[in-house]
């Protein structure tokens, strides 16, 4: 952390001289990358809504962690998170219920349950950081769990992104290619679930879901290949989270919503590219 | 492909379903199937609507459970297990816009090697000479929704025969494909059964193209209610039972599909 320190000591701007702006910036080019990588999946399989209903359900995570009287309730957001994952991925399969009506129904549980748990006497206010995030407040041991995920997502995005790709695309051809289904999808779940609820801390419940749809969904816009997609849903995660992040601390604006807003403006643009380039392209498109 | 060493006698080596069933809840979806496949031959199944075509496909996949046994013997007559299946799905429904070539497409079917990091080279070549065998070589870099429906089904093909598997299953591939591309895709199944002595059972509506490339023809309604050469089927009392009179008038058909084989 130190030479962190020193390193970014040197930019020629104002704010580098505060730690807590140092601490955040290591955040964002840690984190940001991680929303990148596994937006491009969650926009693929159309789980947008799933990833925010465990942004969601992680503040049940936390409401169950006071109850048990725990200081730091991010292990019980954790149990949560996946035991929640599991739960709807085996409702979807055993009582073929479409899943996003399965979502949907424990989405509104699980929140419901939480406000009711946090709001016993009226003490909701105090778990707000929750609902917005404070990425300012980030610790150096909190940048270090940030810099696990990181590491645990590239690696099983180096050993199981094809499988997740080819399930995705169409599971019988999946199958016929020797996958396990069910394994993929419930690795993919969990996976989801857990960096959703390590990072809702810092991003919060309400713009978590936002960090991950936004760049890949630009990504899309402007790309035709997987290697494209990802390196371009990365760059512009990182890009944005960086304006915002600076742009939040000119701002006095909270951090994650800025970074928000600077990723849907490149969003619009990749809109506007896209119609341009796909006026030209259409005879493409023939029938053979 | 080396026949000699692998496939020494054609026909001998054989796919078997025995006493294969699949059930879903109460529902049984299919009882009691029995067939035996031989390599180099064109197994045409039809049935109507919900008489479990496509089930008995998934089934075979392993993506469904099913009672009863799937079994591949080579030609030696040696148990070798599960058969490797291809599969050409029916017309795919996937999200357009989805950001990926057919290059990354191709790649995921025959390799773990991360798609979204870099292509190796040697894949790549592998993935050109398998879609030049379905004439799709110069598709190889689109992005795979903006193929048509033949360009698609071809692509599919190609990948459903690499590695080439024991038993090709292609369920209705031409659906939605206009009739030229239907004819090429056809072609191209016929030519490779007989290059690399495959065995295919082809999923099909169509009652009057599919059974003239078939060398058998099943009619499927929840168990088989007939088997064998495809005249013999179409004329079969319980075939007009199943479709209704309207479709025996294309019943005697055998002279054409001389025609189609040669």
């Amino acid at each position: 952390m130190n030479t962190w320190y020193l390193i970014i000591g040197h930019l020629p701007f104002g704010w580098v001289h505060y730690t807590f702006m140092k601490n955040a910036l290591l955040a964002v080019i840690l984190v940001t990358p991680v929303f990148g990588i596994c937006g491009t999946m969650v926009v693929n399989n159309r789980m947008a809504f799933f990833s925010d209903a465990m942004g969601h359900a992680a503040l049940t995570g936390v409401a169950i962690g006071v109850i048990m009287g725990m200081e730091n309730p991010l292990w019980a957001m954790l149990a949560f998170a996946a035991l929640l994952a599991t739960a709807i991925a085996w409702v979807h399969i055993k009582t073929d219920t479409s899943l996003d009506t399965v979502i949907g129904v424990f989405f509104a549980a699980t929140v419901a349950l939480g406000v009711i748990i946090l709001s016993r006497g009226g003490g909701f206010n105090k778990y707000s950081k929750y609902l917005i995030g404070d990425l300012l407040s980030i610790t150096p041991a909190e940048i270090y769990l940030l810099l696990a995920v990181l590491i645990i997502v590239i690696v099983v995005w180096l050993f199981f992104f094809n499988r997740f790709f080819l399930v995705s695309f169409n599971p019988t051809i999946a199958r016929s290619r020797g996958a396990n289904l069910a394994l993929i999808e419930l690795l993919f779940t969990i996976m989801l679930a857990l960096i959703v609820t390590l990072c809702i801390r810092w991003v919060g419940v309400l713009i978590i879901n936002s960090l991950l749809i936004l760049p890949a969904a630009a990504a899309r816009n402007l790309t035709t290949s997987m290697r494209s997609y990802h390196l371009t849903a990365i760059l512009i995660s990182v890009v944005s989270g960086l304006v915002g992040l600076v742009l939040s601390f000119y701002w006095g604006t909270a951090t994650g919503a800025t970074i928000v807003w600077s990723s849907f403006i490149v969003y619009l643009g990749s809109i506007l590219w896209g119609a341009g380039k796909g006026k030209g392209t259409h005879h493409t498109q023939g029938v053979s | 492909m080396d026949t000699n060493n692998n496939r020494p006698v054609c026909e001998l080596c054989c796919t078997q379903l025995e006493n294969f069933g699949v059930t879903m809840g109460n529902n049984v979806l299919l009882h009691d199937v029995n067939l035996h496949i031989h390599c180099g031959e064109l197994t045409v199944l039809i049935g109507p609507n919900g008489a479990g075509k496509t089930t008995l496909l998934r089934a075979m996949l392993g993506e469904l459970p099913h009672s009863g046994t799937l079994t591949y013997l080579d030609a030696k007559g040696e148990r070798t297990g599960r058969p490797l299946i291809g599969y050409v799905p029916q017309k795919v429904e996937f999200d357009k816009g989805l950001p990926a070539s057919v290059l990354d497409f191709c790649t995921a079917c025959i390799s773990q090697k991360p798609i979204w990091l870099l292509h190796s080279r040697v894949n790549h070549k592998r993935i050109q000479a398998s879609l030049a065998r379905v004439q799709a070589d110069h598709l190889v870099h689109r992005k795979i929704g903006t193929l048509s429906g033949g360009e698609l089904q071809r692509v599919l093909l190609a990948c459903a025969l690499d590695p080439l598997p024991d038993l090709l299953l292609l369920d209705e591939p031409v659906s939605g494909v206009d009739p030229s591309g239907m004819e090429l895709f056809y072609e191209m199944v016929s030519s490779f059964r007989q290059e690399y002595d495959l065995s295919i059972i082809l999923v099909s509506h169509d009652l009057t193209l599919a059974p003239r490339a078939a060398n058998r023809l099943v009619l499927l309604n929840k168990s088989v209610l007939a088997s064998g050469p495809p005249a013999q089927v179409l004329q079969d009392q319980i075939f007009s039972k199943t479709f209704g009179s309207i479709l025996t008038s294309y019943a005697p058909i055998p002279e054409i599909s001389v025609n189609i084989h040669h």
